[in-house]
């Protein structure tokens, strides 16, 4: 099972590099997709053969309470080593990121092939009598009703896993019709830089290298393989966001996004080499179980390596980044950035930083706990006037991670349960709202809350989707969101004293987020259907597919949490 | 016995949520009977067993959260109460919204509502209790804003939502700083709480009771609400969401601290009366009926400001049937009449309809507290509590009851007077579906009978009093004298009257009371402006402050350090000339200088 742990990371990194190596090819993207349900497979198997959770295994082992742990030498010098393990905690994150993966990869694979599906139709009906090709009129048919019964097989070709090449004459297509649609992903470079709507293969190659790093954060047993693992995940994410963003905000977006964090990583690779240090070991597990480092460096640790961790999670008032990031962000960047990147730092901060440095995050937790709680009232009053529906999404997740790091902060046993729940929750609640954005911007071209309006009566599944995801992330009762932020407030309660004033503003964040949600349904949903909404199409067969996982994960873990709390409490902090 | 506990819930609840995926009429309808039906057998199955049941939803370590179920004879009243009422709902709105594209939906939901108050009645765990108080929050929001094309629709849903939801804050942290003081969610568990977190735990909790059952000061959200449709009306002010708040507080009686409960007999007595007056005033049918509920739940927490838990479920039973009649009714007659509901152009005779006119005139009398009606008697119970109570608590409320009784029989009178006393317009009436009628026949024997739960039933209620049941009557009495006297004083005078409405006798407060003393606008036009102005002051914080000023200045002032060091490497040739001459010139003077002081 161990070698499992391998494949989790590898396999989506091979899957990378093949994408990009077949990024011409029409079926890259299921490539794609094979890679990461490959790796979304090795992970879910990793439950099998699990150790009871104690310390020592029967034959005497020390496992540390890991399920599965796999070591290999790399540099021994540099304390590097290529080691991995998994635990309850680590586990539902990783499975969390490659369900995300996966997700994201069919997202593109089918958007690719509808546009070119739809290219083809546009092409056939408005080339044909341009370009006037006596023998393209003559074979095909420039009729709408050709076109679209066409548009149909071109684009089971266009994943046709042989890869007929383009132009193939035993379909009997036309040369300069066929030659376009299989040019598609030929000029994915130029056509991506114009439309953020178009996915192309070497998107998918970069979500699969973000989703290969992210699991290798998740995974790593060594501090050092795990700042390696960390770095990693910032260039491909840049890359995303840089090349397939939104073409008026994508550039300074990613410049922000990669300067923040690069300047978080800083502290906090420093604060993982002091603490390496200080106890002579690299061995994540291993100083966890000591008790982390000792009681003159603790507070220095924790701070830097907090800083570090707060601006990935974020944590207020680092969180600035965000916002400019998700907006610019295409679909599957955002899905990815608010279902991956913010776990990895609320992960190291509730693992790494507590665990390295215990009495350091003793110590410091006031602090973090005011700065959480000023995040969860600003974010919520911030998305009261959000004219825009992704940023709005953006800023509505600064408030759910202020839970977390909250309820971290608390320190309870409740509490850093009700962290780590309210973690995954929202990895899956968010990213299920930013797909939903993004299908809407897709349809009516604006994510604009003034220019949007009707949506129950233009497309009324989306539009209960929506209201589902609304209804899920603003915590209501019996969805994934509720657990995490109602124990929240439990364990600040816990605390008592001024800690009772922290609970309330938690309290008041979730009406908070109630007040922002419902605004937003207003504005999209309700009210005469805006001009843009006109006709637009409800969810197709494949949305539903790939959002029907989200929607089903948020019931599931809303009405019976009890299985991933165990398997949360299990886990090593 | 412990299945048909969770049956209870479980099937309206797997009925609302597979109705949500039902496209086509024939299986929405099925399931829309199916479930509240399912739930009726089971509720009656309960009755005879009070099963308990329990077992861990989640483990938070230090403390775990319970699906607990404790049916007790109370509770199960309440749950027979509510899954009939929710029955009868479906069943009439199957004809009510016979042409309604979205009728699947509707069915759905009132399905889930029904369910999540099932769970309120039957848990014995607050974080248990609290998926269903929340859930039926979020469904009262998708029902009232059921009617897409209606415009007030979307904010009335999103008011009844946010203000329920407001009191939320509270409840939430009143229910965590219990669990946290106890070491347990349990009701049943919660006997032995210290006195300081017991009191503001439970102030806390009583303000989102409040919230739910719009109480003072957060009944602002009930009267819009009526831009739903009438069945969904019925439901939430009979025996469910508003309902629901009073029954919370009866089931954590045992933990309230004495002397704090003189809080909830102010909070009675202010919204008995008040809302009686803004009943007297209001313009149309459902808006009278709507300040009623407000009215009429005031008396169950009057009941519970005197720990008569059992009088305040009685009431909260016989209420649940005389209030669905009333607003299932007030449906029949608005489309009977052909118009918007509002008072001054509704009008029926008597005869039109004789069922409507005995169901809304059986409903009004139970409302005012005609013996030998269920109201007559859930009421006296009411203020018989008051009145053994002794407290100073029993004394606000009992008089102020006084009050909201002679108000009741006032308002009842005024729209029975009003609606079937008016002579008729000249349009053609519609027959009654079978469906509306049955759900109005079955509800007026419910009415007329729930009375007989005082001489056998679960509720433990005071014996009556001779003495209240004549003070009573004449209170009633009083009520319909003032009424009626500027009734006929009207009649007598001729024809000249063109607004023969008993109201006038508010005099110039009319105006004021009929739009609910403004507490509905004030508050909207408060919160807007607090919303507006504290999210500019956190967007100037957050963008301003931290985003431009920190994170983006700290970026420019890189790049102007940057810049400044660059132009020191920018000298040309003589600049670095002299400067490395001077550097020469310096180094040798401090040598010199170093060897020669040695």
């Amino acid at each position: 099972m161990a070698l499992m742990l391998v494949f989790a990371a590898a396999l989506p990194a091979a899957g990378a590099l093949a994408v990009w190596g077949l990024r011409r090819r029409p079926y890259a993207h299921w490539v794609g997709a094979g890679a990461a349900g490959l790796a979304f497979a090795a992970i879910a198997l990793l439950p099998v053969g699990r150790g009871s959770g104690a310390w020592l295994a029967a034959d005497g082992k020390l496992t540390g309470g890991w399920w599965h742990q796999l070591s290999i030498a790399w540099a021994p010098s540099l304390h590097l080593e290529f080691s991995l393990a998994v635990d309850g905690i680590s586990w539902t994150l990783a499975l969390l990121t490659a369900l995300l993966g996966v997700l994201c990869c069919i997202h593109n694979a089918v958007g690719a092939e509808q546009r070119a599906a739809d290219l083809l139709g546009a092409d056939r009906t408005a080339s044909g009598p341009l370009q006037g090709a006596p023998g393209t009129v003559a074979t095909g048919g420039p009729s709408p009703a050709a076109g679209g019964a066409v548009g149909a097989p071109a684009g089971s070709a266009a994943s046709d896993p042989l890869g007929v090449p383009a132009g193939s004459v035993e379909t009997g297509f036309p040369s300069p019709a066929a030659a376009q649609v299989h040019g598609v992903p030929a000029g994915a470079a130029g056509d991506g830089r114009e439309s953020p709507e178009w996915r192309s293969p070497v998107l998918t190659a970069l979500l699969l290298a973000v989703q290969a790093a992210s699991t290798l954060v998740f995974l790593a047993d060594n501090l050092v393989l795990f700042f390696i693992a960390f770095e990693a995940v910032l260039l491909p994410m840049w890359a995303i966001i840089h090349r397939y963003g939104d073409p008026a905000a994508r550039r300074r977006a990613a410049a922000k996004f990669a300067l923040f964090t690069v300047a978080g990583s800083l502290l906090m690779a420093t604060g993982l080499f002091v603490a390496v240090a200080d106890t002579g070991t690299a061995d994540l597990g291993a100083i966890i179980l000591l008790g982390g480092v000792g009681n003159d460096v603790s507070l220095l640790v924790f701070a830097l390596l907090a800083i570090g961790f707060a601006v990935k999670a974020p944590l207020w008032p680092l969180h600035s980044w965000l916002p400019d990031a998700h907006t610019a962000a295409p679909t599957v960047g955002s899905v990815l950035l608010a279902g991956v990147l913010l776990k990895l730092g609320t992960y190291g901060l509730i693992r790494v930083a507590g665990g390295l440095a215990p009495d350091g995050a003793a110590d410091a937790a006031p602090v973090l706990a005011v700065l959480a709680a000023t995040g969860i009232v600003v974010a919520g009053l911030v998305c009261l006037r959000l004219p825009e529906i992704k940023r709005l999404i953006a800023y509505s997740s600064v408030g759910h991670m202020g839970f977390v790091v909250l309820a971290f902060a608390a320190g309870t046993e409740a509490g850093v349960r009700a962290a780590l729940f309210g973690n995954l929750a929202h990895g899956l609640v968010t990213p299920l709202l930013f797909f939903l954005a993004g299908a809407l911007k897709a349809r009516t071209h604006t994510g604009s809350l003034g220019a949007l309006g009707g949506l129950r009566l233009a497309a009324p599944a989306l539009a209960g989707l929506l209201g589902f995801a609304a209804l899920a992330s603003l915590g209501l009762p019996g969805l994934a969101g509720f657990w995490g932020e109602a124990f929240t407030v439990y364990a600040a309660a816990e605390r008592g004293g001024a800690w009772l004033a922290l609970a309330a503003a938690a309290a008041f964040g979730a009406f908070l987020a109630a007040a922002y949600l419902l605004r937003m349904l207003r504005r999209v949903s309700h009210g005469p259907v805006a001009p843009a909404a006109i006709g637009i199409g409800d969810v197709s067969a494949a949305e539903a597919a790939v959002w029907a996982p989200l929607v089903a994960g948020t019931l599931l873990l809303g009405l019976v949490p009890g299985p991933l709390l165990t398997l949360l409490a299990e886990g090593i902090l | 016995m412990t299945a048909f506990a969770w049956l209870l819930i479980a099937v309206p609840a797997a009925a609302g949520l597979a109705g949500l995926l039902v496209r086509r009429r024939a299986p929405a309808v099925a399931l829309a009977y199916a479930g509240p039906l399912a739930a009726l057998a089971c509720a009656v199955a309960c009755a005879f067993a009070n099963p308990r049941a329990a077992y861990t939803l989640a483990d938070f370590g230090s403390i775990r959260v319970e699906a607990a179920l404790d049916l007790s004879p109370g509770a199960c009243a309440v749950a027979v109460a509510t899954a009939a009422v929710s029955f009868l709902v479906q069943l009439y709105s199957s004809a009510y919204l016979r042409d309604d594209p979205r009728y699947a939906p509707f069915a759905a939901q009132v399905n889930l509502f029904c369910a999540a108050m099932l769970l309120v009645v039957a848990a014995d765990d607050l974080v248990f209790l609290l998926i269903g108080w929340e859930v039926m929050g979020a469904c009262s929001y998708l029902l009232i804003a059921h009617y897409a094309k209606l415009p007030q629709a979307p904010g009335a849903a999103a008011k009844a939502f946010l203000v329920t939801r407001f009191g939320d804050v509270a409840f939430v942290l009143g229910v965590m700083v219990l669990g946290a003081a106890a070491g347990t969610f349990r009701i049943s568990g919660l006997a032995e709480v210290p006195e300081g977190a017991a009191a503001a735990s439970m102030l806390l909790i009583l303000f989102g009771c409040i919230g739910k059952s719009a109480q003072f000061p957060l009944q602002i959200w009930l009267p819009p609400a009526m831009a739903g449709p009438t069945p969904v009306s019925a439901l939430i002010h009979a025996a469910t969401m508003v309902a629901a708040g009073a029954y919370v507080l009866t089931r954590l009686l045992p933990v309230w601290p004495a002397g704090l409960l003189l809080v909830v007999a102010v909070v009675a007595a202010v919204t008995m009366t008040g809302a009686g007056l803004c009943a007297l005033a209001a313009r149309d049918v459902k808006g009278v009926l709507a300040w009623s509920t407000v009215s009429q739940v005031g008396f169950m927490f009057a009941a519970v400001a005197v720990a008569a838990g059992d009088a305040a479920l009685f009431h909260l039973v016989s209420h649940a049937a005389f209030k669905g009649l009333l607003f299932l009714t007030a449906g029949v007659v608005i489309a009977l009449a052909g118009t918007d509901g509002s008072l001054r152009a509704t009008r029926l005779r008597p005869r039109d309809s004789r069922l409507v006119f005995w169901a809304m005139t059986i409903g009004l009398a139970a409302m005012a507290g005609l013996p030998p009606l269920g109201g007559f008697y859930s009421k006296e119970a009411v203020l018989s509590a008051a009145y053994e109570a002794g407290t100073p608590a029993g004394v606000v409320v009992f008089w102020a009851g006084v009050g909201a009784s002679i108000l009741t029989a006032a308002y009842a009178a005024r729209l029975w007077l009003l609606l079937f006393w008016r002579g008729a317009g000249a349009r053609e009436r519609p027959a009654v579906p079978f469906a509306e009628s049955f759900s109005l026949w079955a509800l007026t024997i419910a009415t007329a009978a729930v009375g007989a739960l005082y001489y056998s039933g679960p509720f433990d209620v005071p014996a009556l009093h001779l003495d209240l049941m004549a003070l009573l009557l004449l209170a009633t009495l009083g009520g319909f004298a003032v009424v009626g006297d500027s009734w006929w004083r009207d009649r007598r005078s001729g024809e000249a009257v063109p607004d023969r409405d008993p109201a006038r006798i508010l005099g110039r407060a009319r105006g004021a009371f009929a739009e609910g003393l403004f507490a509905e606008r004030l508050a909207a036009k408060a919160a807007v402006a607090t919303a507006a102005a504290a999210s500019a002051a956190a967007t100037a914080l957050d963008v301003r402050l931290v985003d431009r000023t920190a994170v983006e200045g700290s970026a420019r002032a890189t790049v102007v350090a940057a810049e400044e060091t660059t132009a020191v490497h920018r000298g040309g040739l003589v600049r670095y000339l002299r400067l490395s001459a001077a550097g020469t010139l310096v180094l040798a003077v401090v040598a010199i200088g170093v060897s020669l002081w040695r």
